[in-house]
């Protein structure tokens, strides 16, 4: 038996779980001031602070939190509040579609159950790893997924109350407004391994920049669509080369 | 990721407000549920699954860009700061693939520079 030998992939969906948990946990950078400030902007909109906790819970998602309940807040109509938040969710369904692949086999409970924890967060982390271990089975990714998710989401509820309860965010000087974009670099840097790799990045960055100022999130969706399909475009074309 | 300008105005209309937390918890899981949940280990065509390899190194940066060259914090200002991080994160990721060791430099030149720069 091989089980105690050491190897280069843990051996079981408890040792990924475990795993996911530490990698998941630099995230608490992100996710403790962002949802502190929504507590906070929702209690200054009104809200209270079960409204507010109820929001983070069913929707669990900043941006479109945010979005929605400045619109609600400028009075315009619930539809409009409704599609413009949801239109800067549709990234999530990119995630899900990203992740079939790796966590599809798993039972349906399992899948609804990941599908909801689906965040930025939860997603860049899980795909990086099951992109690194490709040798990891489905229960030790649906192990890692479910471990990322126990540092970052329940923080998401927690944070959310203590903003809306003391009404004051962390403090401005410690610049944490940036832990977002630095966490997500580190991801995806590692990933950036071939040539088809780096133009995917390289025209998803150049085109978001380009469409910042579409509504509804939109230059992210570009860029992203046009991303993946340099990726793919090139990918294909060096691997009918390298057969030809 | 702008929501603290929030003007002072009438109160939110409670009916409103849980439409939009209903609703927008349920659309939000039906996008995230589409894939995960209606294809499940169904295979999925070649030319689909090409483009989903390149999902993470695409929608990731797309996400990320507009935040490091006009950060919400310093009014969309570009940050001298800021940028200087986010390359310095970049350049060790890509150079060691160590992503907690990018993040820890990443942020240790983001309070350097602030300190620096005062």
């Amino acid at each position: 038996m091989t089980a105690y030998a050491e190897t280069p992939s843990p051996a079981s969906a408890r040792a990924t779980f475990l795993r996911g948990m530490r990698d998941g946990a630099p995230f608490l950078l992100v996710v403790g001031p962002f949802a502190m400030l929504f507590g906070v902007v929702a209690s200054e909109a009104g809200l209270k602070v079960y409204e507010a906790l109820v929001y983070s819970i069913a929707v669990i998602a900043g941006a479109s939190q945010f979005a929605s309940l400045q619109l609600l807040r400028d009075g315009a109509p619930v539809a409009v509040a409704l599609v413009s938040a949801l239109a800067v969710n549709l990234r999530m369904a990119m995630y899900s579609a990203s992740l079939t692949p790796h966590i599809g086999g798993a039972p349906l409970w399992q899948r609804a159950l990941a599908a909801y924890f689906l965040v930025d967060q939860s997603y860049a982390c899980s795909v990086m790893a099951f992109e690194k271990h490709r040798d990891w089975s489905l229960s030790q990714k649906v192990g890692y997924f479910f471990g990322v998710i126990i540092p970052i989401c329940p923080f998401w509820y927690v944070f959310t109350v203590i903003g809306a309860m003391v009404g004051s965010t962390i403090p401005p000087e410690l610049a944490l407004d940036f832990a977002l974009p630095i966490t997500f670099i580190a991801m995806v840097a590692p990933m950036l391994r071939s040539v088809a790799h780096l133009a995917a990045c390289g025209v998803a960055i150049a085109l978001a920049l380009i469409f910042a100022g579409l509504p509804y999130n939109l230059g992210l969706l570009i860029a992203a669509l046009a991303g993946m399909m340099t990726g793919a475009a090139i990918e294909k074309r060096s691997t009918t080369e390298a057969s030809a | 990721m702008n929501g603290t300008n929030l003007a002072t105005g009438a109160a939110i209309d409670r009916v409103d407000l849980w439409i939009v937390i209903i609703g927008l918890g349920l659309g939000s899981f039906a996008l995230r549920f589409a894939f995960l949940g209606l294809i499940g280990n169904r295979q999925m065509p070649e030319w689909l699954l090409r483009h989903l390899r390149y999902t993470p190194v695409a929608v990731l940066p797309a996400l990320v860009a507009p935040l490091v060259v006009w950060p919400g914090a310093t009014g969309g200002e570009l940050d001298p700061p800021r940028l200087t991080a986010a390359l310095v994160t970049l350049a060790l990721g890509v150079m060691f693939r160590r992503t907690l060791l990018a993040i820890v430099c990443g942020l240790g030149t983001l309070y350097l520079m602030l300190w620096l720069m005062g």
